[in-house]
């Protein structure tokens, strides 16, 4: 664990140094051009309006993060030869992998952090004051950091054995299905047969269950998160990460380098 | 009975291509070999032989297809096996955005050491591979010479019994070049064991106690490095200069190759000493008298040429 937690550390550091967080700029350019504009285009709503962007821009930001880099975790260290020398001291496939994961996780929980913190101040901006039903937008937080974890260990799978390109095509595509997955489980056409139901059900429990991380509406809204669904959503983010992180591990561990 | 450092069994690596990586290509033939307990040993051949391939087998980074090999007595497969073990890849590279200093701490926590062991061993091996100045750096400011050098340094930062160089004098300077050489004799003077691969023989020469000769995936041969390449000697130079010319020298002069003012002449054993005679009854000053060893890269093409006319035979014979 602590040869992983090497890897992780420079994972961080690498992110760092390649500037990866420069999109908390972004973020606070963003923030702040809202909580000065949404006064004046929605009068009554700002406080939703703001919630609501800076949820979303957190989510759009932490994705765009996890898959770019995740698809890269270690297919550039292959590629650029970086893994050679590592993997001749005694660490496992597994810890480097595990390492990868976890650094790249660290540092999207850092930025996202920081970008719940910004969205605060955007609000109290708006507002003058925070209110209690205002920490609904921490498990929302949450919930997104939980989805990033998956996402960045799918990405991570597919980064052990394609190239990048085809890595984001396959996460990305994933992604998308598993926003659909309530769609597929009541899919009941009448035109399908009960084989093509059958399949799709079969496939709507495989497919990871993006849906059910999305809270946003609720958290802009200020309502209350089930304490049974964080209890859920954490649960089944650590399963099928580990199932995902074993499945790399064991496509890795095999993994002739060039 | 002592365990040999390095004891390689009928090892084998095919390499996949073509469409859906259907056809395979044997990139090493059932290799068998040792190295010896606190030995240089020269791991010789030309590119594409199949030495990256070994050693890379070695280390874990690729996976045999058949055969066995054992570090200190332990199986490749072995994670306790790499405690032992130093490895400097061809060509390596290193994480460029981070400096000397944070790469050698990066890859000593993988050994376990102390964070103060740690500030002690990475001083000490920038200093030995003459980067004191440089350490705090990042690596993508520095010179391809350099990153050998950190190469090199993450290799031996550890300690390890055994040291696996792949290529370790590539793209280094004349100066760079012996300072490897160096290291690899401290190295030696310290008991551990150092397996390097090169296609440079006189880098063999003047380092190993052996040397293994790889063609085609083929060990062809392990021994003192004169024993290998020597056994070839192709005659005697002398190296010559003639005050002035005369009609008698003509039919020496012919024989001769002419380089500003000296003269080279390639004899036989047989013919040496008559040579030096006609050579003094002329007045010759005989600068120097050397055996004429077959080159390492007349060694590889005589074996690669044996190994095409093996092949055009079989092909021939139909079988």
């Amino acid at each position: 664990m602590r040869r992983a937690g090497a890897v992780a550390l420079n994972t961080f550091r690498e992110a760092v140094r390649d500037r990866v967080l420069y999109n908390l700029v972004f973020f606070a350019l963003l923030m702040m051009a809202a909580a000065i504009l949404v006064g004046q285009i929605s009068i009554g709503i700002e406080e939703i309006v703001i919630k609501s962007l800076g949820l979303s821009a957190i989510s759009v930001i932490g994705l765009l993060i996890s898959v770019f880099i995740g698809v890269g975790l270690v297919y550039k260290e292959m590629d650029k030869r970086t893994l050679y020398a590592l993997l001749a001291t005694p660490v496992r496939r597994w810890e480097f992998l595990l390492g990868k994961f976890g650094g790249l996780v660290l540092t999207l929980a850092v930025n996202t952090l920081a970008m719940a913190a910004g969205l605060f101040a955007a609000l109290l901006y708006v507002k003058s004051h925070l209110e209690r039903t205002d920490a609904v937008l921490l498990i929302a937080v949450y919930f997104i950091l939980l989805k990033l974890m998956l996402v960045v260990a799918l990405a991570l799978l597919f980064s052990c054995y394609t190239t990048p390109l085809l890595a984001i095509l396959y996460t990305s595509a994933l992604y998308i299905a598993g926003l659909f997955v309530e769609e597929l489980r009541t899919f009941h056409l009448a035109t399908a047969s009960p084989a093509m139901v059958a399949l799709l059900k079969g496939l709507s429990y495989l497919l990871p269950n993006f849906e059910n991380f999305n809270v946003m509406a609720a958290a802009a809204h200020g309502r209350a998160i089930p304490t049974a669904l964080i209890l859920q959503n954490t649960a089944y983010a650590a399963i099928y990460c580990a199932i995902v992180l074993l499945i790399a591990a064991a496509v890795f561990s095999r993994r002739n380098l060039k | 009975m002592p365990v040999a450092a390095i004891e390689i069994d009928n090892l084998t690596k095919d390499y996949p291509y073509g469409f859906l990586h259907l056809k395979k290509k044997r990139s090493l033939e059932g290799l068998t070999m040792q190295v010896e307990n606190g030995e240089v040993f020269g791991f010789l051949g030309p590119n594409g032989a199949g030495k990256s391939t070994t050693i890379k087998l070695l280390v874990g980074l690729i996976f045999p297809e058949a055969g066995t090999a054992r570090i200190l007595g332990k199986p490749i497969t072995d994670i306790e096996m790499h405690r032992d073990i130093g490895y400097l890849p061809e060509q390596p590279y290193f994480y460029d955005y981070l400096t000397a200093t944070e790469v050698l701490d990066y890859f000593a926590r993988f050994h376990g050491l102390t964070a103060a062991d740690r500030s002690e061993r990475v001083t000490r091996m920038l200093n030995k591979v003459g980067l004191e100045t440089a350490g705090k750096i990042q690596l993508r400011k520095y010179s391809k010479g350099m990153l050998q050098r950190v190469g090199l340094a993450q290799a031996i930062l550890h300690e390890p019994r055994v040291v696996i160089l792949d290529e370790p004098m590539s793209g280094l300077d004349p100066i760079g070049r012996r300072e490897v050489r160096d290291i690899i004799l401290e190295l030696k003077r310290e008991g551990r064991t150092v397996m390097f691969s090169t296609h440079i023989l006189s880098d063999a020469e003047m380092l190993c106690d052996r040397v293994g000769v790889i063609v085609g995936g083929k060990l062809r041969g392990v021994g003192a490095p004169a024993e290998i390449v020597g056994m070839r000697a192709q005659g005697m130079e002398i190296l010559f200069e003639l005050p002035g010319s005369s009609p008698s020298a003509a039919a020496i002069i012919a024989k001769a190759t002419k380089t500003g003012d000296r003269y080279r002449m390639q004899v036989s054993e047989e013919e040496l000493y008559a040579s030096l005679e006609q050579l003094r009854g002329l007045g010759a000053k005989i600068l120097s008298v050397a055996q004429v060893k077959e080159s390492l890269e007349e060694y590889f093409m005589h074996l690669i040429e044996a190994d095409r006319a093996q092949g055009a035979a079989v092909e021939v014979s139909g079988k």
